[in-house]
């Protein structure tokens, strides 16, 4: 036998018995990334939610890989696409979703949902948690954890400065007011802290939408960086720290702003809901948690990861997707998913599990968010996502640090946006 | 034949060496370069060749001098105090005193701990109010600073960062290289009544400028290739004040998915660094005495 042969027959025994799993079990198999944008153990809970539901549906095994923050996430399942590694769906960023369109990796749940029972199931979500995933009339992102900004304030401190602890600020003068005096002169406690590192944009929705205006137009090529109350808006904002000093000037750091809370250095915090539980089991006095004060109306942006299918899948693959998603996001997963991670529930139906109901009861800040989705708008997500948000990002640290007024930082803002989005319109 | 069979042989041993070098050096060099020539290709718009429209862009680029500039400051930051550190430590640790070993193994803790874990523990030093840095300092009657949130003063924070990271790593080599130099140097010093500084200035430093040549290449790869502490300390804000030249790539690459610009970036960066590099062997090497 000469050393071709054996060699060819070497080969071919190698492939008989790497494809025999395939042969033996007709089972589809998933390959499944997502990202965890907070800290905690949360990789556990959705392991455990896998596994669950691979116990409920034999025929079908998930993958389920660990990716990082919102970004690793992203990076490492496109990557995988282009390798030709299996990826069929992920969980990313909501507002990957024109990028994601735009590089032709995704499908539309248009196209995958058959029966009427999962076209309704398309509707079964609030709608505020849609408009990230909708663009073009088709639904392309299906929630899964989903955040809002809410108002964490220290009940102690409100007590100590003669505020009513059960009152929190509900309007801009009145936060402004509050902040005044629980801001104690010798530099040990600052009435408020909007942390203006990381997400800055994402603060600044909500600011922006008090003050009655939106960052960008519903097909993803606009935005309104320089509009009069956009500007106002970010005027605001620094003149908590400059003017009305009951904020610290510069920026404020997202990562260690919860510490800042948690030791008392700032008596309200403006953050995600995915921090809740980590802070409800970390403060030692006696916090509450509002929804976020009113300019000219109450508002927030939304946040948070999507489900979304590849497009180049098989029709199994897709209909098992499409289980596993419809597992993840059924109510009672959810209202685990919330209990565990401070999330929000993401239907309507999610709040009527016996699991939030008695959450609730026992821990009311847990529904501030969901009652705060009627005033929530969708997250700052354009085509060209990462250079239209850093041209803001800069523009917000720019103003707040004093490099530039507000209404200079946001034409040039809005100057580069246009620029890069003028292709697509 | 002989001949023949003797130039398989080269080959075949060179081949280990130029595969690895060809698959992960230079064709990704070359990959970058075409990169750098063609727009992105989207469903929407298809690649097509842009010539060096690229290069023109970055020339009108804020954001490219900004990163250019901060990377110099760095440099300069980083480099001369932290040689100058890892020399007085060498010195210190490499005379006979006691809880030698100890004190060894602290001034190099700082580089076994990987970027991310440093910046991490720095990012609470410099926390305004709560920080080490800030809680130090209230001790004299030191107003609290946002170190990393005013553009003043993120750079120098960041560079006494890596110089705290990066000195103890260097002393390690100029503890070697103090070791090889031979004793009877000292005792004839000694004998001929040479002050201890000047024997330092006349005999040590010049004896360890191969040493130095050697560390000085590394801190200057090092001031353009260590970026991981920007991912946890300030992601280059506020508005661009610490943004580095390879963060930046990064972001154009994996942030805004710019593959064509960010190749141009790329391209930039390796230029610069094949000059210095050029210039550091051709000129400098010239006055550093071997044995």
């Amino acid at each position: 036998m000469n050393i071709f042969k054996k060699l060819t027959l070497g080969i071919a025994t190698a492939l008989s018995i790497s494809m025999m799993p395939m042969l033996a079990a007709a089972e589809t198999e998933l390959t499944m990334y997502y990202p965890v944008a907070v800290g905690g153990p949360l990789t556990k809970t959705v392991d455990k939610m896998v596994e669950n539901f691979m116990a409920e549906n034999p025929d079908i095994k998930v993958n389920a890989i660990y990716a990082g923050n919102y970004n690793d996430a992203r990076i490492k399942a496109l990557a995988a696409l282009e390798s030709g590694q299996p990826a069929q769906l992920s969980v990313m960023f909501s507002i990957d979703i024109y990028e994601l369109i735009e590089l032709d990796a995704i499908v539309p749940f248009d196209d995958v949902v058959s029966t009427d029972e999962e076209r309704a199931w398309l509707d079964s979500f609030y709608p505020s948690l849609m408009e990230n995933g909708v663009t073009a009339e088709k639904t392309w992102g299906i929630p899964f954890q989903r955040s809002t900004i809410v108002m964490y304030y220290n009940k102690d401190a409100f007590r100590a400065a003669g505020l009513d602890p059960e009152s929190p600020p509900a309007t801009w003068d009145e936060l402004v007011d509050a902040g005044k005096k629980l801001t104690k002169d010798d530099g040990s406690q600052w009435g408020l802290m909007i942390p203006s590192t990381g997400y800055p944009y994402w603060m600044f929705g909500a600011l922006a939408m008090q003050n009655n205006e939106t960052l960008m137009n519903g097909a993803g090529d606009t935005t309104y960086y320089d509009k009069p109350g956009v500007v106002e808006a970010l005027s605001f904002w620094k003149d908590l720290g400059s003017t009305h000093k009951v904020m610290p000037e510069g920026t404020i750091e997202w990562g260690t702003l919860r510490q800042n809370f948690l030791e008392g250095q700032t008596a309200i915090m403006w953050h995600s809901t995915g921090n809740l539980t980590t802070v409800k089991n970390k403060a030692t006095f006696d916090f509450g948690v509002a929804m976020l004060p009113a300019g000219k109306r109450r508002g927030t942006p939304t946040g948070g990861g999507n489900f979304y299918i590849f497009k180049d899948t098989t029709d199994e693959e897709r209909a098992a997707s499409l289980k596993l998603i419809k597992y993840m996001t059924s109510p009672e997963s959810s209202a685990g998913w919330s209990v565990a991670t401070g999330y929000m529930g993401i239907s309507p139906s999610s709040y009527e599990t016996d699991t939030l109901k008695s959450y609730i009861a026992e821990f009311p800040p847990a529904a501030v968010a969901r009652d705060q989705l009627e005033f929530a708008t969708a997250e700052l997500s354009t085509y060209q996502a990462g250079r239209v948000r850093k041209a803001l990002d800069d523009a917000l640290q720019a103003a707040l640090v004093g490099s530039k007024t507000p209404e200079e930082a946001l034409s040039e803002a809005q100057a580069t946006a246009d620029r890069v989005l003028k292709a697509y319109r | 034949m002989k001949v023949k069979s003797q130039n398989v042989q080269g080959w075949l041993l060179f081949a280990p060496a130029a595969i690895l070098l060809i698959a992960f050096t230079h064709y990704p060099t070359i990959a970058t370069f075409i990169n750098s020539l063609f727009t992105n290709s989207s469903v929407i718009r298809p690649s097509r060749f842009s010539g060096f429209e690229s290069y023109q862009n970055l020339a009108s680029d804020p954001v490219f001098w900004k990163v250019l500039v901060n990377n110099t400051w760095l440099a300069l930051g980083t480099i001369p105090t932290s040689i100058a550190l890892a020399i007085i430590m060498a010195l210190i640790v490499n005379k006979a005193i006691p809880g030698r070993g100890f004190l060894r193994m602290a001034y190099f803790t700082p580089t076994m701990l990987p970027m991310i874990a440093v910046a991490n523990i720095w990012l609470f030093f410099y926390a305004p109010e709560i920080g080490l840095l800030d809680k130090f300092l209230e001790i004299f009657g030191v107003e609290s600073h946002n170190w990393l949130g005013d553009p003043a003063t993120v750079l120098p924070s960041i560079i006494v960062m890596t110089i705290w990271k990066e000195a103890g790593f260097f002393m390690i080599f100029y503890l070697a290289g103090l070791q090889t130099i031979s004793p009877e140097l000292e005792e004839a010093a000694k004998l001929e009544g040479s002050s201890r500084w000047n024997y330092f200035w006349r005999i040590q430093f010049p004896l360890l400028l191969p040493t130095t040549l050697f560390v000085f290449i590394n801190a200057f790869l090092n001031s353009f290739k260590l970026v991981d502490h920007l991912f946890v300390l300030t992601k280059g804000g506020p508005d661009n004040a610490s943004n580095l030249i390879l963060y930046y790539i990064y972001e154009t690459a994996f942030s805004f998915l710019d593959i064509s610009y960010a190749s141009a970036l790329t391209v930039v960066l390796l230029i610069a660094l094949a000059l210095a590099a050029l210039g550091q062997f051709f000129f400098i090497d010239k006055r550093v005495h071997y044995r």
